[in-house]
């Protein structure tokens, strides 16, 4: 069951991202070099490492899927690609956003991590279209496994590609990684990192939890029905049906 | 399965198969040919250039090879989908590998065919400085760029076969994860089409080479899941 | 680089995390239509439910 510990977790977060906001703008030191706009990185970076981690994860959900052919492992790759796909789109905001302030245009070529990312959400952006234009689930599920494993062997070395390609075009730019930060800044960029994984990870078993219910309903209402009684036929989806899985998700 | 054929033999036999019926019907390799030299065709008229050269020739040589393959990977597995070839190499004994190698061998040579006409072509058409002094390094480049092609293309073609929409899956699949080999041969390659030609960086080459690899073992090993059914 | 003054640069900074909380809010709301689909399915089968038992109950009444 999905919905057991999401109170605690839902807390959890709030209270490790409350503490981690109060820390990026009262207890953290101004960068000597970028100042306030140096804020961005405390909420930009940890999405992308989440994301970027929220990927691989599910190509590894969905190794276990292709080794186990249980359907409750396509469910929970599926749902990391989803979640990461969201986080994804608020890393290319907050990255142009950056870009805007740092150098006056909404994109650069020469910061090769919001170069990667858009690579990468170019591929898994096929994701949810590729998954929609297989009918048979099963089917579906593995194609769907078989792409979230290539995909996640995808990003890292898209981005050593891309990193050591930009090195030669342009110098790096913007990019602050935790190896060159000072104490403080370092501890606060552990708390945002740890703060939005915990929230990767919330909305994660949030989103479990509602398809598990969801398909809990279904059977429900398949057993509830009469004989006569047609059940309204499954609309042709992208998102794993939990059919195969039994009741007892987890 | 004890009993199943060498998987070199199965895999001649199949590569056999793809070439001999390519040379019936010639569905690929004509027009991922003539569709590059149009191409070539379209940049010239669409960069306002009598002659491009450095990172210009790169650019329209490595997009323009890279569409045409794309065309090549749309069609790799289609005949087989529709007339039920995957089933009959299914019931066969043979290792299913072998499917995954005779295609992306097909694929491969395809593009050495299409690229035997394409490239003197852009030559004569766009490049500025003269192909010959480009000329060893290029080959490394254009051999490795088939091989990554190959790989990627082969498994994205059986990922998008039996989908709906396997025309557009196809290059929305596969561009992305071909990036890479685009940042590769170009790298490689603009110092060779600069005049005076430069030497070309041999680290893009590894990079390039050791791309193909990971991507060759990925497909190998996934390849088998696309097949049950 | 040179250092861009708090008032040019609170902006920017304020944008950024306002849309990190606004992806947050985002999928809160999409969640919440799940959760009411959720609810009018669940009161559906328990009318369905009701009304099979009700059915029992005539039956049995009946044959007594």
């Amino acid at each position: 069951m999905y919905g057991k510990r999401l109170r605690g977790l839902a807390l959890t977060t709030a209270a490790l991202l409350t503490l981690t906001l109060l820390a990026v703008f009262f207890w953290a030191p101004n960068d000597r070099t970028e100042g306030f706009l140096q804020k961005i990185f405390y909420v930009h970076v940890p999405m992308a490492i989440i994301t970027l981690s929220g990927f691989i994860a599910g190509g590894v959900l969905a190794i276990q899927h292709l080794r186990t052919g249980e359907s409750r492992w396509d469910l929970r790759s599926y749902v990391a690609i989803h979640i990461s796909l969201v986080f994804g789109v608020g890393v290319l905001v907050t990255g142009s956003i950056w870009a805007k302030a740092a150098w006056g245009h909404w994109w650069v070529w020469s910061e090769p991590t919001l170069v990667s990312f858009l690579l990468v959400m170019l591929l898994y952006a096929t994701y949810q279209p590729l998954r929609f234009a297989i009918e048979d689930p099963e089917r579906q599920a593995r194609a769907a496994s078989v792409f979230a494993i290539v995909a996640g062997v995808f990003v890292p070395i898209c981005f050593t590609i891309v990193r050591l390609s930009t090195a030669y075009v342009h110098p790096r730019t913007l990019d602050n990684i935790s190896g060159n930060l000072p104490g403080r800044m370092q501890l606060v960029f552990w708390m945002a990192i740890g703060s939005v994984f915990l929230l990767w990870l919330l909305l994660w078993r949030y989103e479990m939890a509602s398809k598990h219910t969801s398909a809990q309903l279904r059977r429900l209402r398949q057993l509830l029905s009469e004989d006569d009684e047609a059940l309204p036929p499954l609309r042709r989806s992208a998102a794993p049906t939990v059919e195969h899985a039994g009741i007892a998700g987890r | 399965m004890s009993d199943s054929p060498p998987i070199r033999t199965v895999v001649g036999a199949l590569l056999r198969k793809e070439l001999r019926v390519e040379l019936r019907t010639f569905e690929s390799i004509p027009a991922m040919t003539l569709f590059s030299v149009t191409t070539y065709v379209l940049f010239h008229f669409g960069l306002q250039q009598n002659q491009v050269g450095g990172s210009l020739a790169s650019g329209v040589l490595w997009v323009t090879l890279l569409f045409a393959a794309v065309l090549g990977i749309n069609r790799l597995f289609v005949a087989d989908a529709e007339q039920g070839g995957f089933d009959g190499f299914l019931l066969s004994p043979a290792d299913r590998g072998a499917l995954l190698l005779a295609k992306g061998a097909a694929l491969f040579l395809y593009l050495t065919v299409v690229e035997v006409i394409s490239v003197p072509a852009f030559a004569l058409l766009l490049l500025e400085p003269s192909l010959g002094a480009a000329m060893p390094g290029l080959l490394a480049v254009l051999a490795l760029v088939n091989l990554g092609v190959a790989a990627i293309g082969t498994l994205v073609g059986a990922l998008a076969v039996r989908t709906r929409s396997r025309d557009l899956l196809g290059p929305l699949l596969s561009l992305p994860l071909l990036v890479p080999v685009v940042i590769g041969a170009a790298l490689s390659t603009t110092p060779l089409f600069s005049a005076p030609a430069r030497a070309m960086p041999l680290h893009w080459l590894v990079i390039l080479a050791l791309y193909d690899l990971v991507f060759a073992v990925i497909a190998f090993a996934l390849f088998d899941y696309l097949l049950e059914d | 680089m040179p250092e861009l003054p708090f008032h040019t640069a609170g902006p920017y900074v304020a944008a950024a995390y306002i849309v990190f909380v606004a992806l947050i809010l985002l999928y809160v709301a999409i969640m919440a239509g799940k959760l009411s689909r959720i609810e009018r399915e669940l009161g559906e089968l328990t009318e369905l439910a009701a009304a099979r038992r009700s059915g029992r109950d005539d039956v049995r009444s009946e044959e007594e």
